[in-house]
């Protein structure tokens, strides 16, 4: 018989990375249930043929690698990957740009740079971003929430478009995008910053259809719905420890500190905090995308700057860049600087006095 | 900026206790064995005591095997201050000196000292000192080093080193805390011996004189707490303080962050911020130790793990064997499918190889947790650089940053991110997702910094040694040469003086320069001027003789070389022949032995050989002797040197005497031929040899070297070829002096 | 006349720029361990000559020489890659077997056989082996560096190169070196 060697400590907490993403899954499911109940079932057809693709993405790659696919596959980081990236498209994208950004995520974002916690950019905005990059059009092509829509697609048809780009009964893309009056919808944050550059002021840019809700007048009818409901699972994952409050908190405060001094300075061609807030995928990202462990800074100071630089950058990418949402970019653009944060943000270490001469 | 002394003991008075970074709640699971009181076990069948315990330096042994010894007695002693003396901790008779393994998370042995118990449990005489306030510091400090008390709290550090202290002490920090879980050895000696724990800490304060006292115990011990309190309510000035129940509050630095707010310094001590510390557990020993006389003989150790069934606290004797105590806990092994014993606290022990390992001052819990109760590192997956590590991290370090470079073994990295701040308290590799062993890659990177540190401080000894060596060779070439010139310049000036006196011929002189050249020569083979030839010279012919015979040396010994080329022939030295004498290994003894078979007949040879001196010349003996004296390989004693000596100069004599009576020619040929003959058995032997040991031979050096003892099992696997070795030399040695023999006569006749 | 102003101006310029690059190189010298006595360091000073060259210190100049830094089979690959950091030159697999594991050797003197000759002591780079002409000779454990330099010259072939073995200060937390308990535990009633 043989005594069992280990090395201490020999307790451990029961909760290990495979909970951890399927916690931070479950968080997302309020946010999903909001989606499909605003803009139908294309986001969970996009999150079926996403997660398909990532598993199949991954344990290839793992194989190739010479890894234990089993034993990786295990930590439902590439689906949770995948449902990330699923939630952030258009829910009517064509079914292979899905795959092709899945298959960028998992294969070139994560797995070349060595796989799971090795990645230098968070896999789902990189795949996003490569997809925005590559079919501006397509990825900007977002349907009306269903209570404004002129058609509601059923499931079938929303099946049909992803895979074919038109209906059952021969409609296209644009026709679905129409609303009750027949004029396409925008985006709230498109609409918007359209609005904003056609000179309108930004009072002006709020009376459009997009607005009409009853919940606030910069919330974006259906959007804000989603944006609440990924909050409340945020603060889940904040609440039972999954996350730190840091990033969230100092990336939202950022954001809305930023556009408040613009809104302040000039209310009519800056938009306020609380339509940055309630629209796009602000909220979303504070607590779903700029959170991953892996890409983002591990300093409780360090997650402060990371999460107030990516809030800051969204404000600015918004109100001056080209594009309506800007999520996706700046935490791109941050988790390029993770290691410079990381390096400065050093905690002092016990019984340290002086700042330390750092050392390359 | 350090709060005031006073601060500190109003925020303690008050109750208020501060926190420290990090630190994590594992389940604590203390009343697994926290409700029974304190047993004792039956003597153990033998106690392993190991020589090292503690922190620091190991005494030397002052007792030898098959000695009875007492209780309490003490069986190393040192002088080194950073040495702590082991007692027997029952009465018996010292069985065995060797190496056991010992409580050590390698499973590696150390030197210990083995006790059979006679049963009667007899005490040594003890001296207490009640009246220690009336003694010198210095006695007291003595008595407690001389009970060997060490830090019980785990880390064994020795008391006296702290008490012995003279830097000024505000807070004297008796830690209770006991913050991994599952042990409860504190908790219940405090709540059944908490007046001798006073006492120990009266006798601290009385060294010490703090300008407090404080002693803090984890808030999930009320019971202990009363118990402290009610002991130490007649003195004001001691603070019994109930702190946060976080893992590591028991640590050091962080109880004193805790009590004070103060960190100790990067490089400092405890004491550089006012602060000293002691256990509970070194309290009540330093209690035993003056008031009782009783040295440290035994501590409590809580046996728990839900694969026990009777899980609690035991008095055990140090150096009882683990697997006594988890018997009397019935210890269920067989139902283990993966047994493991864990020594110390599921946070910071060690498991254990054995269940001989003997209990040891520091061991404060064995730890068997049943199937599924222990996380094994089986699943270590990829860090996903949660960050909870550096959450946790009570020394506000970052782990996984330290864990990335320790892996890639990027060691000076890891130290620049403070690697040896780390005191492996496990609460990263706790919390770790991803269920990376995190502590265990830090001691390995400790362990491989330290023994680089180490390698570089050899390599810089090497180098010295190399470059002292260089400049000695140099200074003695030199010399050499100096020594040359000397001659050099004595013989010109011979020469001068006897052309001068003009009465010497030419062919004198060149008879001179001839035995100058052939002193020359005798003395670099010899490497050793010969003092004898020079001295007078008084007619032709002798001096011719002496030339010749100086010459004839020079080449026996050249010759005599050249015969044996495994032994370098340097002139006998009655001296070295004792030095050897002592120095002689096992062999030696058999060598000896061998010789002395043939003690019977020495009276004889003797006899012969004096014969045969008279025969041979003077010079062809000595250079007889020498030769045969290559083979001899010294003897225990003197005197079996000696005798082998004798014997063997004898044998070469005699043979020497047989070579010159019988055909010149024939005995040359003879001596070839046995030469030839023992070159190639020995070279057969050398493969052999080579090949044998480098199978089966000494597969430790530092066993076999560093220890006589452990010599003797590679030597008795060679002993088979011992014989015939012996017979090789024998022969080699015999050949030699022949030839030598040979020579000399070839020149002189 | 525009030409002389420009070759003037130029040449000004040049002068003033050359005094601030004295300048500098005065002030900010960088005052550095010379090369050689920095590859000294790196190496392990067993002395053994296995790089050819007598010595360690005789190596460190010739590679500063521009020797190869892959000639050290004592320091093996982590010495090598030291060497080549500090050349600033790609790493390079070692000379000779390529395959030395990592453990540390020491000479060990199979003191039945030895015959005295003292060759080995001659040998010995850094004096580690003790003893005198017809007496065993015996190894300094703790001097010897395990440059094997003694087991060519011995006669009688008693000289073994012998792995240390862990004790526990140098034992690096590698179960794999710890003796596992296959022997049945007894239980001791």
């Amino acid at each position: 018989m043989k005594l069992t060697l280990s090395s201490s400590p020999h307790q451990r907490v029961r909760r290990d990375t495979s909970q951890v993403m399927r916690l931070v899954i479950l968080a997302m499911i309020p946010g999903i249930m909001a989606q499909v109940i605003i803009f139908g079932f294309g986001v969970l057809i996009q999150a079926t043929i996403a997660v398909i693709t990532a598993v199949i993405t991954e344990a290839a790659i793992l194989q190739i690698r010479g890894r234990s696919a089993k034993f990786a596959l295990n930590d439902f980081s590439a689906v949770l990957t995948a449902l990330l990236l699923a939630v952030s498209i258009p829910p009517l994208l064509p079914w292979w740009m899905t795959i092709l950004g899945t298959f960028f995520a998992i294969a070139v974002v994560k797995q070349l740079y060595g796989g799971l916690g090795f990645n230098l950019f968070n896999p789902a905005m990189a795949g996003y971003v490569m997809l925005l990059i590559s079919f501006p059009a397509a990825m900007t092509l977002w349907l009306p929430p269903q209570s404004l829509a002129s058609i509601q697609p059923d499931f079938v048809n929303v099946l049909t478009i992803i895979m074919t780009g038109f209906t059952e009964s021969g409609h296209s893309m644009d026709q679905l995008r129409m609303a009750a009056d027949g004029i396409t919808m925008a985006t709230p944050l498109d609409s918007v910053k359209t609005a904003l550059s056609q000179n309108y002021t930004y009072p002006e840019a709020l009376d459009e259809a997009i607005f009409t809700n009853n919940l606030n007048a910069s919330a974006g009818a259906g959007w804000a719905w989603v944006s609440l409901a990924y909050l409340v699972g945020g603060l889940f994952l904040v609440k039972i420890n999954v996350i730190n409050w840091h990033i969230p908190t100092a990336m939202l405060a950022a954001a809305a500190l930023l556009s408040a001094v613009f809104y302040i300075a000039d209310s009519d061609s800056f938009a306020s905090p609380i339509f940055h807030l309630l629209n796009g995928s602000l909220l979303f990202g504070a607590f779903f995308i700029a959170t991953d462990p892996v890409t983002a800074s591990t300093t409780d100071k360090g997650r402060l700057v990371f999460g107030a630089f990516i809030g800051m950058w969204v404000i600015v990418i918004r109100t001056f860049g080209g594009y309506p949402d800007a999520v996706a970019f700046a935490v791109i653009v941050m988790n390029m600087a993770v290691p410079l944060i990381d390096y400065y943000t050093r905690p002092r270490t016990y019984g340290h006095t002086a700042k330390r001469a750092r050392k390359p | 900026m350090l709060r005031s002394t006073d601060e500190i003991i109003a925020d303690l008075k008050a109750g208020k206790c501060h926190s420290f970074t990090g630190g994590v709640h594992p389940p604590d699971e203390k009343s697994l064995s926290n409700t029974t009181n304190i047993q004792t076990l039956p003597l153990p069948d033998k106690i392993i005591l190991p020589l090292r315990q503690h922190i620091g330096t190991e005494g030397s042994i002052c007792v030898a095997e098959g000695e009875h010894v007492k209780k309490g007695q003490a069986l190393t002693k040192s002088s080194h201050p950073y040495a702590v003396p082991i007692h027997a901790s029952t009465s018996g008779i010292v069985r065995e000196i060797t190496r056991h393994v010992v409580a050590h998370p390698s499973g590696l042995s150390e030197d210990c000292i083995i006790i059979e118990p006679d049963g009667l449990d007899e005490w040594v005489k003890l001296t207490p000192i009640p009246h220690f306030q009336t003694l010198p510091q210095q006695t007291v400090v003595e008595a407690i080093c001389d009970a060997g008390v060490a830090g019980m709290g785990g880390a064994g550090f020795p008391t006296h080193i702290k008490t012995g202290n003279n830097k000024t002490i505000e807070f004297l920090i008796i830690n209770g805390a006991e913050c991994e879980p599952y042990i409860t050895s504190d908790d219940r000696l405090m709540q059944e011996h908490a007046w001798q724990i006073r006492q120990g800490i009266d006798v601290l304060h009385h060294l010490i004189s703090p300008t407090a006292v404080v002693i803090a115990i984890e808030d999930n011990k009320p019971d202990a707490i009363k118990a402290l309190k009610i002991a130490c309510q007649d003195k004001p000035e001691y603070l019994v303080v109930a702190v946060e129940t976080k893992y590591p509050a028991g640590g050091e630095k962080q109880l004193i962050q805790m009590l004070t707010q103060r960190e100790v310094p990067r490089h400092g001590l405890p004491a550089d911020v006012g602060v000293l510390m002691f256990n509970v557990g070194t309290c009540f020993a330093v209690a035993g130790a003056i008031y009782e006389g009783k040295p440290l003989v035994e501590r409590v150790v809580t046996v728990t793990g839900r694969a026990v069934e009777q899980p609690g606290n035991y008095w055990a004797r140090l150096g009882t064997p683990v697997s006594h105590l988890l018997n009397h806990a019935t210890y269920q092994v067989k139902k283990q499918s993966a047994p493991q014993i864990v020594m110390g606290g599921p946070m910071m022990g060690f498991t254990l190889s054995s269940m001989a390992v003997p209990i040891v001052k520091i061991s404060n819990c064995l730890l068997a947790p049943a199937k599924g109760e222990a996380s094994l590192n089986e699943h270590e997956r990829a860090c996903i650089r949660c960050g909870a590590c550096a959450d946790v991290c009570p020394a506000s370090l970052l782990p996984q940053q330290i864990f990335w470079h320790a892996k890639a073994k990027e060691l000076d990295k890891a130290q620049a991110y403070d690697l040896f701040d780390c005191i492996e308290c496990g609460a990263c590799a706790y919390v770790c997702p991803s269920e990376i062993p995190l502590v265990h890659y830090y001691r390995q990177a400790k362990a491989e910094i330290r023994l680089e540190k180490e390698e570089k401080s050899r390599a810089e000894k090497a180098k010295e040694r190399f470059e002292a060596r260089n400049a000695r060779l140099i200074r003695e070439k030199q010399e050499r040469e100096e020594r040359h010139q000397k001659a050099k310049a004595a013989r010109e000036a011979a020469i001068a003086n006897k052309s001068k006196a003009a009465t010497v011929d030419s062919n004198d002189a060149k008879d001179k320069v001839a035995a100058a050249l052939a002193r020359a020569k005798a003395k670099k083979a010899a490497q050793q001027p010969e003092s004898d030839v020079p001295a007078a010279l008084d007619t032709q012919a002798d001096k011719k003789a002496q030339v010749a015979a100086a010459i004839a040396r020079a080449k026996a010994k050249k010759e005599a070389a050249q015969a044996n080329d495994t032994n370098e022939i340097l002139p006998e030295d009655e001296r070295k022949a004792k030095v050897a004498a002592a120095v002689a290994r096992a062999k030696a003894k058999k060598e000896a032995a061998q010789t002395n078979d043939t003690n019977e007949i020495t009276t004889e040879d003797e006899r012969k050989a004096k014969v045969a001196a008279a025969v041979a010349r003077a010079k062809a003996k000595k250079e007889a002797a020498q030769a045969n004296d290559t083979n001899e390989i010294s003897a225990e004693d003197e005197r079996k040197a000696k005798v082998a000596a004798a014997v063997a100069r004898a044998k070469a004599k005699k043979e020497a005497a047989q070579a010159n009576d019988t055909n010149e020619i024939s005995a040359e040929d003879e001596g070839k031929a046995k030469v030839a003959a023992a070159v190639a058995r020995a070279k057969a032997k050398k493969q052999q040899a080579a090949e044998s040991s480098s199978s089966d031979g000494p597969a430790d050096a530092n066993n076999l070297i560093s220890k006589n003892v452990d010599f003797s099992s590679a030597e008795e696997q060679s002993h088979h070829d011992d014989e015939k070795r012996k017979r090789i030399a024998a022969a080699v040695a015999k050949a030699k002096a022949k030839q030598a023999a040979k020579k000399d006569n070839n020149e002189t006749e | 006349m525009s030409v002389y102003l420009a070759l003037g101006a130029i040449g000004t310029l040049a002068l003033i720029f050359g005094l601030i690059l004295g300048y500098a190189s005065i002030r900010f010298k960088v005052q550095s361990d010379p090369l050689v006595q920095q590859l000294d360091e790196l190496l392990p000073q067993t002395q053994c000559g296995q790089c050819g060259y007598p010595g360690c210190r005789p190596y460190a100049e010739a590679i500063a020489n521009g020797d190869d830094i892959n000639k050290c089979p004592p320091g093996g690959e982590a010495t090598m890659k030291k060497l080549a950091d500090l050349m600033g030159v790609e790493p390079k697999p070692l000379n000779g077997d390529g395959e030395e594991e990592d453990v540390k050797k020491v000479a060990f003197i199979r003191e039945d056989e030895c015959i005295g000759c003292t060759k080995c002591i001659q040998a010995c780079p850094v004096d580690a082996i003790l003893g005198a002409s017809k007496q065993m000779h015996t190894v300094i454990i703790d001097e010897c560096t395990g440059c094997d330099l003694c087991v060519e010259p011995c006669p009688v072939d008693c000289i073994d190169m012998v792995p240390l073995k862990p004790t526990t200060n140098s034992w690096k937390w590698n179960f794999k070196q710890s003796p596992k308990g296959d022997i049945p535990i007894k239980m001791v009633s």
